[in-house]
Protein backbone atom coordinates (compact mmCIF):
# COMPACT_ATOMS: atom_id res chain seq x y z
CA UNK A 1 0.00 0.00 0.00
CA UNK A 2 1.29 3.55 -1.44
CA UNK A 3 2.05 6.20 1.36
CA UNK A 4 1.07 8.63 -1.68
CA UNK A 5 -2.69 9.17 -2.59
CA UNK A 6 -3.32 9.68 -5.95
CA UNK A 7 -1.80 12.75 -7.64
CA UNK A 8 -5.21 14.70 -8.08
CA UNK A 9 -6.07 13.64 -4.62
CA UNK A 10 -3.11 15.24 -3.02
CA UNK A 11 -3.17 18.22 -4.77
CA UNK A 12 -6.73 18.88 -3.38
CA UNK A 13 -5.60 17.71 0.27
CA UNK A 14 -2.82 20.86 -0.39
CA UNK A 15 -4.78 23.33 -1.60
CA UNK A 16 -7.33 22.54 1.01
CA UNK A 17 -4.96 23.12 3.79
CA UNK A 18 -5.50 19.96 5.25
CA UNK A 19 -1.77 18.98 4.23
CA UNK A 20 0.83 21.13 3.32
CA UNK A 21 3.10 20.91 0.39
CA UNK A 22 6.25 21.50 3.16
CA UNK A 23 5.25 17.98 4.22
CA UNK A 24 4.97 16.02 1.46
CA UNK A 25 8.40 17.35 0.42
CA UNK A 26 9.54 16.62 4.16
CA UNK A 27 7.75 12.88 3.64
CA UNK A 28 9.47 12.30 0.50
CA UNK A 29 12.95 13.78 1.28
CA UNK A 30 12.96 11.22 4.22
CA UNK A 31 11.67 8.01 2.18
CA UNK A 32 14.36 8.65 0.12
CA UNK A 33 17.13 9.20 2.84
CA UNK A 34 15.60 5.34 4.39
CA UNK A 35 15.49 3.57 0.91
CA UNK A 36 18.86 5.01 0.01
CA UNK A 37 20.58 1.31 -0.94
CA UNK A 38 18.76 0.58 -3.39
CA UNK A 39 20.50 4.01 -5.20
CA UNK A 40 17.49 5.08 -7.10
CA UNK A 41 18.57 8.74 -6.93
CA UNK A 42 21.87 10.71 -7.75
CA UNK A 43 20.86 14.13 -5.99
CA UNK A 44 18.06 15.34 -3.92
CA UNK A 45 17.11 18.63 -4.13
CA UNK A 46 16.76 19.62 -0.63
CA UNK A 47 16.55 23.27 -0.27
CA UNK A 48 15.13 24.32 -3.74
CA UNK A 49 12.40 22.06 -3.08
CA UNK A 50 11.94 23.38 0.46
CA UNK A 51 11.55 26.88 -0.61
CA UNK A 52 8.94 25.96 -3.14
CA UNK A 53 7.12 24.23 -1.04
CA UNK A 54 6.99 26.79 1.61
CA UNK A 55 5.88 29.48 -1.51
CA UNK A 56 3.41 27.32 -2.07
CA UNK A 57 2.25 27.07 1.25
CA UNK A 58 2.11 31.04 1.95
CA UNK A 59 0.32 31.62 -1.69
CA UNK A 60 -2.47 28.74 -0.17
CA UNK A 61 -2.88 30.92 3.33
CA UNK A 62 -3.66 33.86 1.25
CA UNK A 63 -6.78 32.26 -0.89
CA UNK A 64 -4.76 31.58 -3.98
CA UNK A 65 -5.13 28.85 -6.26
CA UNK A 66 -2.35 26.73 -6.70
CA UNK A 67 -2.97 24.30 -9.97
CA UNK A 68 -3.63 20.79 -10.32
CA UNK A 69 -0.14 19.22 -8.78
CA UNK A 70 -0.46 22.04 -6.28
CA UNK A 71 2.34 20.73 -3.56
CA UNK A 72 3.07 17.51 -5.79
CA UNK A 73 6.57 15.95 -5.04
CA UNK A 74 7.94 14.47 -7.93
CA UNK A 75 11.36 13.27 -9.21
CA UNK A 76 13.13 13.56 -12.71
CA UNK A 77 15.44 11.76 -14.04
CA UNK A 78 18.70 13.36 -14.42
CA UNK A 79 18.69 13.71 -18.04
CA UNK A 80 16.38 16.50 -17.43
CA UNK A 81 17.72 20.34 -16.84
CA UNK A 82 16.06 21.60 -14.21
CA UNK A 83 16.75 25.53 -13.18
CA UNK A 84 20.19 25.86 -10.49
CA UNK A 85 20.80 22.38 -10.17
CA UNK A 86 23.80 19.87 -11.36
CA UNK A 87 22.50 17.50 -14.31
CA UNK A 88 24.83 14.87 -15.32
CA UNK A 89 22.37 12.27 -17.51
CA UNK A 90 24.73 10.05 -14.76
CA UNK A 91 27.57 10.31 -16.82
CA UNK A 92 31.63 11.55 -15.50
CA UNK A 93 31.55 14.35 -18.76
CA UNK A 94 28.55 16.16 -17.43
CA UNK A 95 29.43 15.73 -13.47
CA UNK A 96 29.26 19.19 -12.26
CA UNK A 97 27.36 20.55 -15.21
CA UNK A 98 24.73 23.13 -13.35
CA UNK A 99 21.74 23.73 -15.75
CA UNK A 100 21.37 26.95 -16.88
CA UNK A 101 17.84 27.11 -17.85
CA UNK A 102 15.29 24.11 -17.40
CA UNK A 103 13.40 21.99 -18.83
CA UNK A 104 9.63 22.94 -20.91
CA UNK A 105 8.19 19.41 -19.17
CA UNK A 106 9.89 20.98 -15.75
CA UNK A 107 8.26 24.38 -16.19
CA UNK A 108 4.88 23.04 -16.85
CA UNK A 109 4.50 20.74 -13.95
CA UNK A 110 5.99 23.72 -11.60
CA UNK A 111 3.21 25.72 -13.75
CA UNK A 112 0.88 23.62 -11.77
CA UNK A 113 2.20 23.46 -8.88
CA UNK A 114 4.30 20.08 -8.50
CA UNK A 115 7.97 20.24 -6.57
CA UNK A 116 10.90 18.43 -8.11
CA UNK A 117 12.55 16.75 -5.07
CA UNK A 118 15.01 15.05 -7.04
CA UNK A 119 17.20 13.76 -9.64
CA UNK A 120 16.51 10.23 -10.63
CA UNK A 121 19.82 7.48 -12.02
CA UNK A 122 19.92 6.09 -15.30
CA UNK A 123 22.04 4.47 -17.38
CA UNK A 124 24.76 6.96 -18.45
CA UNK A 125 22.79 9.43 -21.85
CA UNK A 126 19.70 7.44 -21.27
CA UNK A 127 22.28 4.27 -23.08
CA UNK A 128 20.90 1.02 -21.25
CA UNK A 129 18.13 -1.83 -20.21
CA UNK A 130 19.38 -1.91 -16.94
CA UNK A 131 20.82 1.18 -15.19
CA UNK A 132 23.37 -0.45 -14.97
CA UNK A 133 25.68 2.06 -17.22
CA UNK A 134 25.40 4.91 -14.49
CA UNK A 135 28.66 6.36 -14.05
CA UNK A 136 26.92 6.41 -10.20
CA UNK A 137 26.54 3.03 -9.67
CA UNK A 138 23.56 0.26 -10.16
CA UNK A 139 20.06 0.98 -9.49
CA UNK A 140 18.90 -2.55 -7.51
CA UNK A 141 15.36 -3.74 -8.29
CA UNK A 142 12.50 -2.87 -5.54
CA UNK A 143 11.32 -6.10 -5.25
CA UNK A 144 14.87 -7.63 -5.29
CA UNK A 145 18.11 -5.98 -4.50
CA UNK A 146 20.18 -8.59 -6.66
CA UNK A 147 18.44 -7.58 -9.97
CA UNK A 148 18.14 -4.93 -12.25
CA UNK A 149 15.56 -2.26 -12.03
CA UNK A 150 15.49 -2.45 -15.94
CA UNK A 151 16.78 0.60 -17.90
CA UNK A 152 17.27 3.28 -18.90
CA UNK A 153 15.15 5.40 -16.47
CA UNK A 154 15.44 2.41 -13.53
CA UNK A 155 16.04 5.24 -10.68
CA UNK A 156 12.62 6.76 -11.65
CA UNK A 157 10.94 3.35 -12.18
CA UNK A 158 12.51 1.90 -8.59
CA UNK A 159 12.00 5.28 -6.89
CA UNK A 160 8.12 5.29 -8.16
CA UNK A 161 7.92 1.48 -6.52
CA UNK A 162 9.82 2.16 -3.41
CA UNK A 163 7.13 5.40 -2.70
CA UNK A 164 9.89 8.02 -2.71
CA UNK A 165 7.96 10.19 -4.62
CA UNK A 166 4.12 10.28 -6.27
CA UNK A 167 5.58 10.00 -9.63
CA UNK A 168 8.94 10.20 -11.34
CA UNK A 169 9.48 11.45 -15.41
CA UNK A 170 11.47 9.45 -17.75
CA UNK A 171 12.60 9.06 -21.35
CA UNK A 172 11.84 6.59 -23.98
CA UNK A 173 13.98 6.28 -27.01
CA UNK A 174 13.60 2.66 -27.34
CA UNK A 175 11.68 1.46 -24.29
CA UNK A 176 13.22 3.40 -21.59
CA UNK A 177 10.09 4.04 -19.78
CA UNK A 178 8.13 0.90 -20.40
CA UNK A 179 11.24 -1.10 -19.84
CA UNK A 180 11.54 -0.13 -15.94
CA UNK A 181 7.98 0.14 -15.18
CA UNK A 182 7.61 -3.85 -16.55
CA UNK A 183 10.98 -4.96 -13.98
CA UNK A 184 9.35 -2.46 -11.44
CA UNK A 185 5.67 -3.26 -11.34
CA UNK A 186 4.98 0.25 -12.47
CA UNK A 187 3.01 2.04 -15.04
CA UNK A 188 4.80 3.65 -17.41
CA UNK A 189 4.08 5.94 -20.41
CA UNK A 190 5.78 6.36 -23.64
CA UNK A 191 3.60 9.33 -25.86
CA UNK A 192 3.73 10.07 -29.15
CA UNK A 193 6.16 11.12 -30.87
CA UNK A 194 6.05 14.66 -30.43
CA UNK A 195 3.14 15.04 -27.89
CA UNK A 196 5.53 16.36 -25.03
CA UNK A 197 8.35 19.22 -25.69
CA UNK A 198 11.94 17.57 -25.28
CA UNK A 199 13.54 21.23 -25.20
CA UNK A 200 16.23 20.81 -22.01
CA UNK A 201 16.54 17.02 -22.05
CA UNK A 202 19.67 15.44 -22.91
CA UNK A 203 19.22 14.34 -26.21
CA UNK A 204 19.56 10.73 -26.94
CA UNK A 205 18.49 9.86 -30.57
CA UNK A 206 15.92 12.74 -31.83
CA UNK A 207 14.23 10.67 -34.26
CA UNK A 208 13.11 8.56 -31.03
CA UNK A 209 13.43 10.10 -27.90
CA UNK A 210 10.26 10.81 -25.85
CA UNK A 211 9.21 12.01 -22.20
CA UNK A 212 6.97 10.66 -20.21
CA UNK A 213 5.70 9.42 -16.42
CA UNK A 214 6.19 6.82 -14.32
CA UNK A 215 3.40 6.13 -11.74
CA UNK A 216 1.57 3.76 -9.49
CA UNK A 217 -2.25 4.28 -11.57
CA UNK A 218 -3.07 5.40 -15.47
CA UNK A 219 -4.88 7.83 -14.04
CA UNK A 220 -1.82 9.66 -12.32
CA UNK A 221 0.13 9.05 -15.52
CA UNK A 222 -2.60 10.98 -17.50
CA UNK A 223 -2.62 13.48 -15.25
CA UNK A 224 0.98 14.40 -15.93
CA UNK A 225 0.93 14.08 -19.42
CA UNK A 226 -2.01 16.17 -19.63
CA UNK A 227 0.09 18.70 -17.73
CA UNK A 228 3.31 18.28 -20.10
CA UNK A 229 1.57 18.20 -23.69
CA UNK A 230 1.79 20.62 -26.61
CA UNK A 231 3.40 22.67 -28.61
CA UNK A 232 6.24 24.41 -27.56
CA UNK A 233 8.19 27.10 -29.90
CA UNK A 234 11.55 25.35 -28.46
CA UNK A 235 11.05 22.16 -29.75
CA UNK A 236 9.82 21.99 -33.38
CA UNK A 237 8.79 18.56 -33.47
CA UNK A 238 5.95 18.88 -31.29
CA UNK A 239 2.19 18.57 -32.16
CA UNK A 240 -1.30 20.08 -31.32
CA UNK A 241 -2.61 17.96 -28.24
CA UNK A 242 -6.19 17.39 -27.65
CA UNK A 243 -8.98 19.58 -26.70
CA UNK A 244 -10.18 16.97 -24.12
CA UNK A 245 -8.24 16.42 -21.07
CA UNK A 246 -6.17 12.74 -21.50
CA UNK A 247 -7.76 11.95 -17.92
CA UNK A 248 -11.23 11.79 -19.38
CA UNK A 249 -11.81 8.05 -20.02
CA UNK A 250 -15.66 8.19 -20.86
CA UNK A 251 -14.92 7.53 -25.03
CA UNK A 252 -13.88 4.08 -24.45
CA UNK A 253 -14.92 0.91 -22.56
CA UNK A 254 -13.52 -2.63 -22.71
CA UNK A 255 -16.35 -3.67 -23.69
CA UNK A 256 -16.28 -3.72 -27.37
CA UNK A 257 -12.88 -2.52 -27.51
CA UNK A 258 -10.91 -4.10 -30.15
CA UNK A 259 -7.24 -5.08 -29.32
CA UNK A 260 -5.13 -6.82 -31.78
CA UNK A 261 -2.42 -9.73 -29.60
CA UNK A 262 0.45 -9.13 -31.82
CA UNK A 263 1.80 -12.67 -33.26
CA UNK A 264 5.30 -11.63 -33.19
CA UNK A 265 5.63 -11.00 -29.80
CA UNK A 266 4.55 -14.73 -28.92
CA UNK A 267 7.19 -16.74 -30.46
CA UNK A 268 10.95 -17.53 -29.55
CA UNK A 269 12.64 -16.04 -26.73
CA UNK A 270 9.24 -14.75 -24.59
CA UNK A 271 10.12 -16.28 -21.15
CA UNK A 272 7.26 -18.99 -20.22
CA UNK A 273 6.39 -17.42 -16.74
CA UNK A 274 6.00 -14.01 -18.82
CA UNK A 275 3.69 -15.82 -21.42
CA UNK A 276 1.31 -17.05 -18.94
CA UNK A 277 1.10 -14.48 -16.94
CA UNK A 278 0.21 -12.29 -20.20
CA UNK A 279 -2.15 -14.91 -21.08
CA UNK A 280 -4.04 -14.72 -18.25
CA UNK A 281 -4.22 -10.82 -18.50
CA UNK A 282 -5.58 -11.52 -21.71
CA UNK A 283 -8.15 -13.99 -20.69
CA UNK A 284 -9.17 -11.26 -17.92
CA UNK A 285 -9.48 -8.72 -20.62
CA UNK A 286 -12.22 -10.82 -23.12
CA UNK A 287 -13.78 -11.41 -20.28
CA UNK A 288 -14.69 -8.30 -19.32
CA UNK A 289 -15.76 -7.48 -22.80
CA UNK A 290 -13.15 -6.87 -24.97
CA UNK A 291 -12.91 -8.08 -28.63
CA UNK A 292 -9.22 -9.70 -28.94
CA UNK A 293 -8.17 -10.78 -32.04
CA UNK A 294 -4.45 -11.88 -33.31
CA UNK A 295 -2.61 -9.48 -35.74
CA UNK A 296 0.68 -10.09 -37.50
CA UNK A 297 3.01 -7.53 -38.17
CA UNK A 298 5.88 -9.58 -40.13
CA UNK A 299 8.28 -6.74 -39.74
CA UNK A 300 8.09 -6.88 -36.57
CA UNK A 301 11.13 -8.72 -36.04
CA UNK A 302 13.24 -6.75 -37.88
CA UNK A 303 12.54 -3.93 -35.96
CA UNK A 304 15.72 -3.97 -33.24
CA UNK A 305 18.01 -4.57 -35.87
CA UNK A 306 16.58 -1.24 -37.65
CA UNK A 307 17.00 0.63 -33.80
CA UNK A 308 20.74 -0.50 -33.08
CA UNK A 309 20.99 1.40 -36.49
CA UNK A 310 19.06 4.49 -36.34
CA UNK A 311 19.38 4.98 -32.91
CA UNK A 312 23.19 4.98 -32.66
CA UNK A 313 23.74 6.90 -35.90
CA UNK A 314 21.63 9.81 -34.20
CA UNK A 315 23.49 9.00 -30.54
CA UNK A 316 26.81 9.66 -32.53
CA UNK A 317 25.03 13.04 -33.81
CA UNK A 318 23.97 14.09 -30.94
CA UNK A 319 26.70 13.27 -28.68
CA UNK A 320 29.24 15.47 -30.70
CA UNK A 321 28.59 18.46 -28.75
CA UNK A 322 30.63 16.69 -25.56
CA UNK A 323 33.56 18.05 -26.74
CA UNK A 324 35.53 19.08 -23.57
CA UNK A 325 35.52 22.93 -24.73
CA UNK A 326 31.95 24.52 -23.72
CA UNK A 327 31.00 22.68 -20.79
CA UNK A 328 31.54 19.54 -19.16
CA UNK A 329 35.10 17.32 -18.07
CA UNK A 330 37.91 18.59 -19.93
CA UNK A 331 41.23 17.25 -20.82
CA UNK A 332 43.79 19.47 -19.04
CA UNK A 333 46.38 17.62 -20.57
CA UNK A 334 45.98 18.15 -23.87
CA UNK A 335 48.66 20.06 -26.21
CA UNK A 336 46.39 20.69 -28.95
CA UNK A 337 42.31 21.13 -29.87
CA UNK A 338 42.27 17.73 -31.57
CA UNK A 339 44.03 15.95 -28.69
CA UNK A 340 41.64 18.41 -25.96
CA UNK A 341 38.79 16.58 -27.94
CA UNK A 342 39.81 12.61 -27.74
CA UNK A 343 41.18 13.02 -24.59
CA UNK A 344 37.87 14.51 -22.94
CA UNK A 345 36.13 12.36 -24.53
CA UNK A 346 38.06 9.50 -23.57
CA UNK A 347 37.60 9.74 -19.78
CA UNK A 348 34.25 11.45 -20.46
CA UNK A 349 32.18 8.91 -21.68
CA UNK A 350 31.49 5.19 -20.52
CA UNK A 351 32.32 2.45 -22.33
CA UNK A 352 28.48 2.12 -23.90
CA UNK A 353 28.20 5.92 -25.25
CA UNK A 354 31.58 4.98 -26.68
CA UNK A 355 30.14 1.60 -28.46
CA UNK A 356 27.26 3.71 -29.57
CA UNK A 357 29.09 6.96 -30.88
CA UNK A 358 31.32 3.98 -32.91
CA UNK A 359 28.73 1.96 -34.06
CA UNK A 360 26.62 5.03 -35.30
CA UNK A 361 29.96 7.01 -37.09
CA UNK A 362 30.41 3.39 -39.28
CA UNK A 363 26.95 3.34 -40.17
CA UNK A 364 26.65 7.20 -41.24
CA UNK A 365 30.22 6.81 -42.51
CA UNK A 366 31.31 7.37 -46.51
CA UNK A 367 30.35 3.91 -48.38
CA UNK A 368 28.30 2.46 -45.65
CA UNK A 369 25.29 5.07 -45.54
CA UNK A 370 23.26 3.24 -48.14
CA UNK A 371 23.60 -0.12 -46.50
CA UNK A 372 23.34 0.68 -43.51
CA UNK A 373 21.42 4.14 -42.11
CA UNK A 374 19.60 4.53 -45.49
CA UNK A 375 18.26 0.68 -45.67
CA UNK A 376 16.97 0.64 -41.71
CA UNK A 377 15.58 3.86 -42.25
CA UNK A 378 13.38 2.39 -45.17
CA UNK A 379 12.87 -0.79 -43.64
CA UNK A 380 11.30 1.64 -40.46
CA UNK A 381 9.07 2.86 -43.25
CA UNK A 382 8.02 -0.36 -44.08
CA UNK A 383 7.40 -0.81 -40.19
CA UNK A 384 5.17 2.38 -40.36
CA UNK A 385 3.62 1.01 -43.07
CA UNK A 386 2.48 -2.09 -41.35
CA UNK A 387 1.39 -0.83 -38.11
CA UNK A 388 -0.70 1.83 -40.25
CA UNK A 389 -2.66 -1.23 -41.89
CA UNK A 390 -3.07 -3.41 -38.60
CA UNK A 391 -4.31 0.03 -37.20
CA UNK A 392 -7.24 -0.31 -39.67
CA UNK A 393 -8.48 -3.22 -38.33
CA UNK A 394 -7.85 -2.50 -34.57
CA UNK A 395 -8.12 -0.30 -32.09
CA UNK A 396 -5.15 -1.08 -30.17
CA UNK A 397 -2.11 -3.65 -29.87
CA UNK A 398 -1.35 -5.78 -27.13
CA UNK A 399 1.85 -7.65 -25.74
CA UNK A 400 4.33 -8.23 -23.08
CA UNK A 401 6.33 -5.01 -22.57
CA UNK A 402 9.67 -7.48 -22.11
CA UNK A 403 10.59 -11.17 -22.92
CA UNK A 404 11.51 -11.76 -19.07
CA UNK A 405 11.27 -10.29 -16.02
CA UNK A 406 14.20 -8.47 -14.54
CA UNK A 407 17.45 -10.18 -14.37
CA UNK A 408 20.32 -10.18 -12.33
CA UNK A 409 22.95 -7.53 -11.94
CA UNK A 410 25.72 -8.47 -14.18
CA UNK A 411 24.12 -11.04 -15.98
CA UNK A 412 24.36 -9.43 -19.48
CA UNK A 413 27.17 -6.10 -18.89
CA UNK A 414 29.73 -7.89 -20.55
CA UNK A 415 27.24 -9.06 -23.77
CA UNK A 416 26.22 -5.75 -25.54
CA UNK A 417 23.93 -7.84 -28.34
CA UNK A 418 22.37 -9.64 -25.05
CA UNK A 419 21.32 -6.62 -23.42
CA UNK A 420 20.57 -4.99 -26.58
CA UNK A 421 17.70 -8.16 -27.24
CA UNK A 422 15.82 -7.15 -24.08
CA UNK A 423 14.49 -3.76 -25.46
CA UNK A 424 12.76 -6.49 -28.49
CA UNK A 425 9.40 -5.29 -27.22
CA UNK A 426 9.88 -1.84 -26.97
CA UNK A 427 11.38 -0.13 -29.82
CA UNK A 428 8.89 -0.76 -32.34
CA UNK A 429 6.55 2.07 -30.76
CA UNK A 430 9.57 4.44 -31.11
CA UNK A 431 10.50 3.98 -34.52
CA UNK A 432 6.77 3.76 -35.70
CA UNK A 433 5.83 6.92 -33.22
CA UNK A 434 2.89 5.71 -31.65
CA UNK A 435 1.87 5.77 -27.90
CA UNK A 436 2.55 2.96 -25.86
CA UNK A 437 1.90 2.11 -22.29
CA UNK A 438 3.21 -0.39 -19.89
CA UNK A 439 0.99 -1.56 -16.87
CA UNK A 440 1.47 -4.52 -14.23
CA UNK A 441 0.54 -7.77 -14.90
CA UNK A 442 0.91 -9.44 -12.18
CA UNK A 443 3.82 -11.56 -10.81
CA UNK A 444 5.69 -14.49 -12.38
CA UNK A 445 8.56 -16.17 -10.00
CA UNK A 446 8.02 -13.34 -7.31
CA UNK A 447 9.33 -10.37 -9.89
CA UNK A 448 6.73 -8.27 -11.72
CA UNK A 449 5.59 -8.39 -15.43
CA UNK A 450 4.47 -5.56 -17.38
CA UNK A 451 1.39 -6.04 -20.08
CA UNK A 452 2.40 -3.46 -22.84
CA UNK A 453 -0.71 -1.46 -24.59
CA UNK A 454 -0.18 0.17 -27.99
CA UNK A 455 -2.36 2.70 -30.16
CA UNK A 456 -2.16 4.34 -33.33
CA UNK A 457 -0.49 8.25 -33.58
CA UNK A 458 -2.29 10.99 -31.65
CA UNK A 459 -4.72 8.21 -30.30
CA UNK A 460 -2.68 9.25 -26.61
CA UNK A 461 -7.10 9.42 -25.32
CA UNK A 462 -8.01 6.75 -26.18
CA UNK A 463 -4.80 4.54 -25.00
CA UNK A 464 -5.02 5.82 -21.13
CA UNK A 465 -8.41 5.09 -20.90
CA UNK A 466 -8.27 1.48 -22.45
CA UNK A 467 -5.19 0.98 -19.60
CA UNK A 468 -7.67 2.42 -17.22
CA UNK A 469 -9.84 -0.33 -17.75
CA UNK A 470 -7.15 -2.66 -18.23
CA UNK A 471 -5.35 -1.91 -15.30
CA UNK A 472 -8.64 -2.64 -12.74
CA UNK A 473 -9.71 -5.90 -14.86
CA UNK A 474 -6.16 -7.28 -14.98
CA UNK A 475 -5.99 -6.97 -11.31
CA UNK A 476 -8.80 -8.54 -10.46
CA UNK B 1 28.98 -11.52 -42.71
CA UNK B 2 30.65 -8.05 -41.35
CA UNK B 3 33.79 -8.48 -39.50
CA UNK B 4 35.18 -5.15 -38.02
CA UNK B 5 39.70 -4.81 -37.45
CA UNK B 6 41.43 -3.32 -34.82
CA UNK B 7 42.16 -1.30 -37.54
CA UNK B 8 38.67 -0.10 -38.25
CA UNK B 9 38.06 0.31 -35.00
CA UNK B 10 41.06 2.87 -34.40
CA UNK B 11 39.68 4.41 -37.76
CA UNK B 12 36.63 4.58 -36.23
CA UNK B 13 37.89 6.36 -32.87
CA UNK B 14 39.81 8.75 -35.02
CA UNK B 15 36.43 9.93 -36.74
CA UNK B 16 34.58 9.94 -33.48
CA UNK B 17 37.32 12.00 -31.69
CA UNK B 18 37.76 9.32 -29.12
CA UNK B 19 40.64 8.48 -27.52
CA UNK B 20 41.14 4.18 -26.94
CA UNK B 21 43.40 2.19 -24.75
CA UNK B 22 44.30 -0.93 -26.74
CA UNK B 23 42.20 -3.25 -24.67
CA UNK B 24 39.19 -0.91 -25.73
CA UNK B 25 40.21 -1.43 -29.76
CA UNK B 26 40.26 -5.47 -29.16
CA UNK B 27 36.97 -5.43 -27.26
CA UNK B 28 35.02 -3.04 -29.68
CA UNK B 29 36.22 -4.78 -32.23
CA UNK B 30 34.80 -8.23 -31.54
CA UNK B 31 32.00 -6.33 -29.95
CA UNK B 32 31.13 -4.04 -33.19
CA UNK B 33 31.55 -7.13 -35.39
CA UNK B 34 29.07 -8.88 -33.27
CA UNK B 35 26.64 -6.47 -33.21
CA UNK B 36 26.74 -5.37 -36.98
CA UNK B 37 26.41 -8.81 -37.63
CA UNK B 38 23.11 -9.09 -35.81
CA UNK B 39 22.16 -5.89 -37.80
CA UNK B 40 23.13 -7.39 -40.99
CA UNK B 41 19.71 -8.90 -41.50
CA UNK B 42 18.35 -5.83 -42.96
CA UNK B 43 20.44 -6.84 -46.22
CA UNK B 44 18.13 -8.88 -47.48
CA UNK B 45 14.77 -7.13 -46.98
CA UNK B 46 12.88 -5.92 -50.13
CA UNK B 47 12.13 -2.44 -49.58
CA UNK B 48 11.69 -1.69 -53.44
CA UNK B 49 9.01 1.00 -53.81
CA UNK B 50 9.53 2.56 -50.19
CA UNK B 51 11.12 5.68 -49.44
CA UNK B 52 13.24 5.75 -46.57
CA UNK B 53 11.52 7.68 -43.15
CA UNK B 54 12.83 11.00 -41.95
CA UNK B 55 9.98 12.40 -39.90
CA UNK B 56 6.99 10.22 -38.60
CA UNK B 57 3.87 12.65 -37.41
CA UNK B 58 4.10 14.09 -41.08
CA UNK B 59 5.68 17.67 -40.03
CA UNK B 60 7.20 19.56 -42.66
CA UNK B 61 9.02 23.04 -42.70
CA UNK B 62 8.12 24.17 -39.09
CA UNK B 63 8.76 27.68 -39.62
CA UNK B 64 8.99 30.77 -37.35
CA UNK B 65 8.79 34.32 -37.54
CA UNK B 66 12.07 35.47 -38.01
CA UNK B 67 12.34 37.77 -34.90
CA UNK B 68 14.73 38.11 -32.15
CA UNK B 69 12.60 36.99 -28.90
CA UNK B 70 14.05 36.65 -25.17
CA UNK B 71 13.67 33.50 -23.18
CA UNK B 72 15.42 34.65 -20.47
CA UNK B 73 18.33 32.47 -20.73
CA UNK B 74 21.43 35.34 -18.99
CA UNK B 75 24.65 35.05 -20.60
CA UNK B 76 26.38 34.97 -17.74
CA UNK B 77 24.79 31.40 -16.35
CA UNK B 78 25.12 30.22 -19.36
CA UNK B 79 29.18 30.63 -19.38
CA UNK B 80 29.69 29.71 -15.58
CA UNK B 81 29.31 26.20 -17.23
CA UNK B 82 32.53 26.91 -19.46
CA UNK B 83 35.87 25.07 -18.67
CA UNK B 84 38.11 27.58 -19.37
CA UNK B 85 37.04 31.61 -20.03
CA UNK B 86 38.60 34.74 -20.95
CA UNK B 87 37.08 38.18 -21.32
CA UNK B 88 33.83 36.30 -21.77
CA UNK B 89 35.35 34.35 -24.26
CA UNK B 90 35.98 30.63 -24.38
CA UNK B 91 39.17 29.65 -25.01
CA UNK B 92 40.38 27.15 -26.28
CA UNK B 93 43.43 25.06 -27.18
CA UNK B 94 45.59 26.47 -30.40
CA UNK B 95 44.33 25.17 -33.48
CA UNK B 96 46.64 25.46 -36.41
CA UNK B 97 50.52 24.72 -36.09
Amino acid sequence: MSQWLAIRELAEQVQAGKSSALELVEQSLRTIEEKSEFNAIIATLDDTARARARRIDERIANGEKIGRLAGVPFIAKDNFLVFGTETTAASNILKGFNAPYQATAIEKLEAEGAICVAKANLDAFAHGSSTENSDFGPTKNPHDPTRVPGGSSGGSGAAVVLDLAPFALGTDTGGSIRLPASFCGAVGYKPTYGLVSRSGVVAMASSLDTIGPLTRSVEDAALVIDVMAGRDPLDSTTIERDDESYTDFSDVQLKGAKIGVIKEYFGEGLSDSVRSTIDASIEKLKAAGAEIVEVSLPSLPLALAVYYVVCPAEVSSNLSRYDGQRYGYTNADATNLDESFSGSREIGFGTEAKRRIMIGTYVLSSGYYDAYYNKAQTVRTKLINEFTAAFESVDFLLGPTAPTTAFKLGQNIDDPLAMYLIDIMTVAANLVGVPAISIPAGFAEGMPVGLQLLAAQRHDRELFALAHAAEEAVRE
Amino acid sequence: MTKLSKDDVLKLARLARISLSDDEVERYAEEFSAILGYVDQLESVDVSDLLPTSQVTGLTNVMRDDVVASYGYDPKVLLENVPTIQDDQIKVRRMIG
